[in-house]
């Protein structure tokens, strides 16, 4: 597979387009609040769009590494950590939403939530996994746990990314549609690393070449 | 849970009846004049429906707003998401339309809708409703006690419960063409249930013509129960010797029992319901058993465990 490089400008280009992108729900969540559009639940609507892009950016993320493999596209990675950092950041806010505007504080209530509302208790542990993969991000965190280490802390992801999917299963009423439609792109983006574990012919790592 | 027993009320806080009615007088005449003052006039005015009796049965409790009413609703049969029914009611023909009286009863007649309206005197009633999921309103509903037409059907000794069957038909109802329940809608009361003043015949709601989002042209709405057990759309009426299988027992038995009466205590498997949120405020409330109507109907589940039949 012919490695496709950018070069630094079309890069940027791109994360700049990226960070745009992902900013514009949060964007748009702030106009129709301000301007009182969000329905008549609207803290119901803040954390079920929160909680939307927390799970999307989740999926986007986990899909950059099977786009290099199958493509030889490099740039996917480059954009990774903003595009992790983003789902961390609505997964904050879909915390604080919860905790701020649903329960308002009520930590008697909150508590009975984690223990008692499956859901829940698979949710905020889930949450709790994103901390310190967003606390390692930078570059400074990457040196000081040295790159095998950091590794192997990031799969921390699967967990979260599988655990932010059945809260959302646990959740809905009855139509399991979109929970459904998220575990799918989940499957197939996990199942698509364990075929490459498994060595299949399409996922082959082009050997490196090396220079002696 | 325990069996439900009345709180015991210590008679410092009981208000003497004279002074109890003039505070409510005073409240509807201030809710009156507030509510005319915020809507238009054609609403009240020109409403459809002619003169409405004065009913006992008004939360004082302020109306949670029509755009909310009518704008944030669960009907299946319109689609799962809250906006549907009112992006996607309006396919409902809701004339002509009949509703057929069957099973257990001396007299099986099939009404049409504008027998129905005539059948006794309208009046306005404002319930709270409170949602499954957690949510509540308090809605201004018109129609009379579902009993006026029980009793005109006499149901012969062996009718011991009624079951609500709604419309089926997915040209219509378009959240019908996708099998999230078991269509038609089908929900269900025991007689006794049925029977009790405060279970309304709906067929209007803030003085004007049920919207087709909000169940038109005829619903029954049990303000004790979660709101799925209010049958929207009703064509039929069935009366059982059985206790008859409801849509949502279908959909899940551990989740949506017979009884689906309003109680704190008995949480729903996934989610508490000690507390509400009142659609259109921010801090949330504790929820009361029965909804508030323990005064009216605990004595219908006497000796019951309603932890068991929730």
């Amino acid at each position: 597979m012919a490695e496709v490089s950018l070069n630094g400008k079309a890069l940027t280009g791109i994360k700049i387009l990226a960070f745009c992108l992902a900013l514009l729900p949060l964007g748009k969540l702030g106009v129709n609040a301000y301007l009182d559009n969000l329905g008549a639940n609207p803290i119901e609507k803040i954390t079920h769009v929160t909680g939307f892009w927390t799970l999307t950016l989740l999926m986007v993320t986990l899909a950059a590494t099977p786009l290099r493999r199958l493509s030889g596209w490099n740039w996917p990675i480059r954009l990774r950590r903003m595009l992790g950092l983003f789902a961390f950041s609505y997964g904050s806010l879909h915390l604080l939403a919860y905790l701020v505007l649903d329960q308002f504080f009520d930590w008697d209530a909150i508590a009975q939530d984690i223990a008692k509302r499956p859901y829940i208790t698979v949710g905020f542990p889930a949450f709790l996994l994103m901390v310190p993969l967003a606390v390692t991000s930078t570059d400074q965190m990457l040196r000081r746990l040295g790159g095998k280490n950091w590794l192997r802390l990031h799969r921390l992801v699967y967990p979260c990314a599988i655990g932010g999917v059945v809260h959302y299963w646990w959740l809905v009423k009855k139509d399991l549609s979109n929970p459904l439609a998220f575990a799918s792109v989940l499957a197939i983006l996990l199942g698509v690393r364990v075929a490459y574990r498994l060595g299949g012919p399409l996922f082959r790592r082009p050997k490196p070449a090396r220079s002696t | 849970m325990k069996n439900y027993h009345y709180p015991k009320i210590p008679a410092a806080e009981i208000t003497p009846k004279h002074l109890f009615q003039a505070r409510r007088k005073f409240l509807q005449t201030a809710g009156g004049a507030a509510l005319a003052a915020l809507l238009p006039q054609p609403l009240w005015a020109a409403g459809g429906f002619g003169e409405i009796k004065k009913s006992e049965f008004n939360a004082d409790e302020s109306l949670t707003p029509l755009q909310s009413v009518t704008s944030y609703n669960n009907f299946y049969e319109f689609g799962t998401g809250k906006d549907d029914p009112a992006a996607r009611a309006g396919s409902l023909k809701t004339r002509p339309w009949t509703v057929s009286i069957e099973g257990e009863v001396k007299k099986p007649v099939t009404f049409d809708i504008d027998q129905i309206l005539k059948m006794a005197p309208l009046e306005e009633r404002i319930y709270r409703l409170r949602c499954v999921e957690a949510w509540s309103m308090v809605i201004p509903w018109l129609g009379f006690p579902l009993a006026e037409l029980i009793k005109r059907a006499e149901p012969t000794g062996k009718a011991k419960y009624v079951e609500f069957v709604s419309l089926h038909d997915p040209q219509q109802m378009p959240g019908q063409k996708s099998a999230v329940l078991e269509w038609p809608y089908r929900e269900g009361l025991r007689l006794d249930e049925a029977m009790h003043p405060l279970t309304l015949l709906t067929v209007g709601l803030y003085g004007e013509v049920l919207p087709p989002q909000n169940g038109a042209p005829v619903r029954i709405v049990v303000p004790w129960k979660y709101g799925f057990k209010s049958a929207k759309s009703i064509v039929a009426i069935r009366f059982l010797e059985q206790q008859p299988t409801t849509s949502w027992m279908q959909a899940g038995p551990r989740e949506y029992g017979f009884y689906a009466n309003v109680n704190p205590e008995v949480d729903h498997p996934r989610w508490s319901q000690a507390k509400e949120r009142r659609i259109g405020e921010f801090l949330k409330r504790k929820t009361l058993m029965f909804n508030g109507y323990a005064e009216q109907v605990a004595p219908l589940y006497a000796g019951m465990d309603l932890a068991r039949y929730f």
